[in-house]
């Protein structure tokens, strides 16, 4: 039986942050309806990523909304608000992502959904928090990592600003809000009681950033100073950082540069022990390394690296990930299936519980799908 | 606040370092009580990992930042009158955490099966880095070489750059949140089957996760990889112009996807430029170039002006000197101030979870190594 089997979640969320909630709980067993608006439905669906159409959809609609089912109503029409209603007078978790206000206006705000249903956990997405000036700004995944300061912490600090290359703030706000209505979920099982759940993607991209934000204020307030060279993180120590070698490129993670030393060959970093020096002078240091390490094969580095339980690794690229035994051992990869039969590739929950890994077959839904479907589950 | 979702759960935490410690605080904000068992002395070894080699009070700032609102029960577990305590605790506890190498645990009569033994509905919960079995299931789980076997470096930064990997242990975090998720699911199946649960993440899976999105169009457009922009500033690999951060007069502008047309429009580019959205893409370098030199003639409040009036998706590009003075950033109370063993005050994130109205703030520091042995020991081992 799997954790969340037997429970629903009606679902307005759109884009990725809310509906990555809802895959998660999809995923842990529960029922996911989703509700979209009609003729383009969640505007995810049209958010290609380098164009590629998969079966008409977007393919990261088809990543994050796999394992649901949709239904089109229209929130504006009072007969559809009727069936909203008595989806929710059933439901276990209601959530969405709208700004602030909106749900207010159309009548399915916390307030109003708790008189339909008591007992419902109501969890709901902001950009910025429910107050304040910036509630109104668009919670987009790029303006929350610049604004946040975020931009400031990968590449080599000649490089400007650079954005983490992945949807991330949204992605974390997604996972909190998930763990918070997991928590509340459990509290009803105790205490018989509904909830008010709310995570801002504003406080997800602080969050991340917990370790900098903390060492920034302890340590006199001073700006993250990415290294010149191979940076990977702005508040660590040589060696930490990518390597190019002769062949392609060595992670080195923390490591004594005595050590590293002894253990390349490289007279030049004699003059440099761990840890004040390594930090203070990590940029003379990677560069030596830079310098060393470049003469000779990733594979040649490893030997001799991972013999002495160096932390290090070779950087793969996708091709090569999933050649490789030690990813395949994983099965992170599912077959999924649509309604129309069309089926698509696409990673699993990360999750197992009981030794299984978590897998759904089921693909994601056109819009509209499972209409019929629900409505006669309502009405007959 | 009162009420909070964990009250009276206990967790044991015998992870180390970041991902397992980082959801046990998850845990503890939630309102469970979170026990290290920290080896004596020396305690776990996230003490001693420091960044810009800051320590406060024999560890480091950010173990302080990871395992506030803790408690601490020294044990050796290499000695059988400790462990024997240990096994008592275990059996009134509802979670356990660790994050040794396979193997381990099994060593110490600590493993799923003994434990399940000890505690029935015992919620055990483990954090690999490459999973339990394969070639790499003895590998170092550290969050910058998962990113760089992951794919993940490939993604951000510029396409003449090597492999640039995220400037944060993001792996370590986003596997705490599926470690957190996975417990409290947990939680939830034993309420209704009244059995222990095994709950088991790892670091790679976790990587594999973030990039959901982007490894499912690798997996069904034949198999291209990524391609960032040639252009600096690039914000997504897979995304079309004007996608990215772009040079102003006086700073940066981050300019998420919008309508090409109207943005040229609005910055004084030609007319008739990018009409053709098929362009938006397979052009995106060259697009990123002329919009960067059109930017370049205006500060960037004034460009975030004349953009956000056309309803355009844009903003600042801020440092943490401007981003944390801001008076939006300050009401939303996501900061907090924790008083420290030695009497200084540690400013630091709150959780982000508001329930009912209301965050959940703990200024319980975090503690020194054994810290609450006498306290745990009266309030569980002593009968």
């Amino acid at each position: 039986m799997l954790p969340l089997a037997g429970f629903t979640v009606i679902d307005f969320s759109q884009f990725l942050s809310g509906p990555l909630t809802s895959l998660r709980l999809a995923d842990l067993g529960a029922r996911i309806i989703k509700i979209e608006k009609p003729g383009t439905g969640d505007i995810c669906r049209q958010l290609y990523t380098s164009e590629t159409v998969l079966n008409g959809t977007s393919t990261v609609f088809h990543a994050i909304n796999r394992n649901k089912e949709s239904i089109v109503l229209d929130i504006k029409s009072e007969a559809d608000c009727r069936v909203i209603r008595d989806l929710i007078s059933k439901a276990d978790v209601v959530l969405h992502n709208f700004r602030p206000g909106v749900m207010e206006r159309l009548g399915f705000d916390y307030a109003h959904v708790r008189e339909i249903n008591p007992s419902v956990i109501y969890g709901e997405i902001s950009g910025y928090g429910k107050e304040g000036t910036w509630a109104a700004k668009p919670g987009q995944d790029l303006l929350l990592q610049s604004l946040t300061g975020m931009t400031w912490l990968s590449g080599d600090a000649t490089n400007g600003p650079v954005p983490m290359g992945l949807s991330i703030v949204d992605m974390f706000a997604g996972a909190n809000l998930c763990s918070a209505i997991l928590a509340c979920l459990y509290r009803r099982t105790v205490q018989k009681m509904g909830a008010h759940v709310h995570v801002s993607m504003l406080d997800s991209a602080v969050d991340i950033q917990f370790e900098a934000v903390t060492t920034y204020f302890r340590d006199g307030q001073l700006l993250p100073q990415r290294s010149e060279v191979s940076n990977a993180h702005a508040y660590l120590a040589a060696p930490y950082g990518v390597y190019r070698t002769a062949d392609g490129f060595l992670a080195l993670a923390m490591g004594s540069i005595p050590q590293l030393r002894q253990l390349l060959d490289c007279p030049e970093l004699e003059n440099f022990t761990d840890g004040e020096q390594a930090f203070e002078e990590r940029d003379a240091i990677k560069k030596i390394l830079m310098q060393h390490l470049i003469t000779k094969s990733t594979a040649h580095w490893l030997g001799i690296l991972e013999a002495a339980d160096i932390w290090c690794a070779d950087v793969l690229d996708w091709h090569r990930l999933t050649e490789h035994d030690g990813f395949k051992i994983l099965d992170m990869v599912q077959q999924v299936t649509m309604g129309d039969g069309f089926t698509y590739e696409t990673t699993r929950c990360p999750i197992r519980i009981d030794g299984e890994p978590l897998i759904s077959s089921k693909g994601s839904p056109k819009l509209g799908e499972h209409t019929t479907k629900i409505l006669e589950e309502l009405y007959g | 606040m009162d009420n909070k979702p964990l009250d009276g759960l206990l967790v044991l935490e015998f992870s180390q370092f970041m991902a397992g410690p980082t959801a046990g605080l998850r845990l503890a904000d939630l309102g469970a009580r979170v026990v290290k068992i920290e080896r004596p002395v020396k305690g776990e070894g996230g003490r001693q990992i420091a960044i810009k080699n800051i320590f406060v009070d024999d560890s480091s700032l950010v173990f302080h930042t990871i395992n506030r609102n803790k408690e601490s029960y020294a044990a050796d577990l290499k000695n059988e009158k400790d462990l024997a305590d240990i096994k008592a605790l275990i059996q009134k506890a509802d979670v356990i955490t660790h994050n040794f190498r396979p193997g381990v645990m099994e060593k110490i009569g600590l493993d799923y099966e003994s434990v399940k033994a000890l505690n029935p509905k015992i919620i055990y919960a483990t954090v690999t880095g490459y999973g339990n079995e394969g070639p790499w299931a003895k590998k170092p789980g550290q969050d910058l070489l998962v990113q760089s076997m992951s794919g993940l470096s490939w993604l951000s930064g510029s396409e003449g750059d090597g492999p640039v990997p995220f400037g944060l242990a993001v792996i370590d975090m986003y596997c705490a949140t599926h470690l957190t998720q996975g417990i409290l699911a947990a939680l939830l199946k034993r309420s209704r089957t009244e059995e222990g649960v095994l709950v088991e993440v790892s670091l790679l899976e976790s990587a594999l996760d973030m990039q959901f999105e982007v490894l499912t169009t690798y997996f069904n457009d034949g198999r291209k990889l990524p391609k960032r922009s040639a252009v600096r500033g690039g914000g997504h690999a897979y995304l079309s112009a004007p996608y990215g951060l772009y040079q102003t007069v006086n700073g940066y502008l981050a300019l998420a996807m919008g309508d090409l047309q109207k943005i040229a429009a609005v910055i004084g580019l030609p007319e008739g430029h990018y009409h053709d959205q098929s362009t938006w893409f397979s052009q995106r370098d060259t697009i990123m170039q002329e919009l960067g030199q059109a930017l370049r003639e205006k500060t960037t409040q004034e460009w975030v002006a004349l953009l956000e009036t056309a309803g355009i998706w844009c903003g600042s590009v801020q440092d943490y000197h401007t981003f944390l003075q801001e008076e939006n950033f300050v009401q939303t109370g996501m900061l907090q101030e924790i008083s420290l063993h030695d009497g200084t005050a540690l400013r630091t994130t709150r959780s982000v979870y508001g329930i009912d109205g209301h965050y959940l703030y703990a200024d319980k520091p975090a503690p020194k190594v054994g810290e609450d042995n006498e306290k745990i020991m009266e309030d569980y081992l002593i009968h």
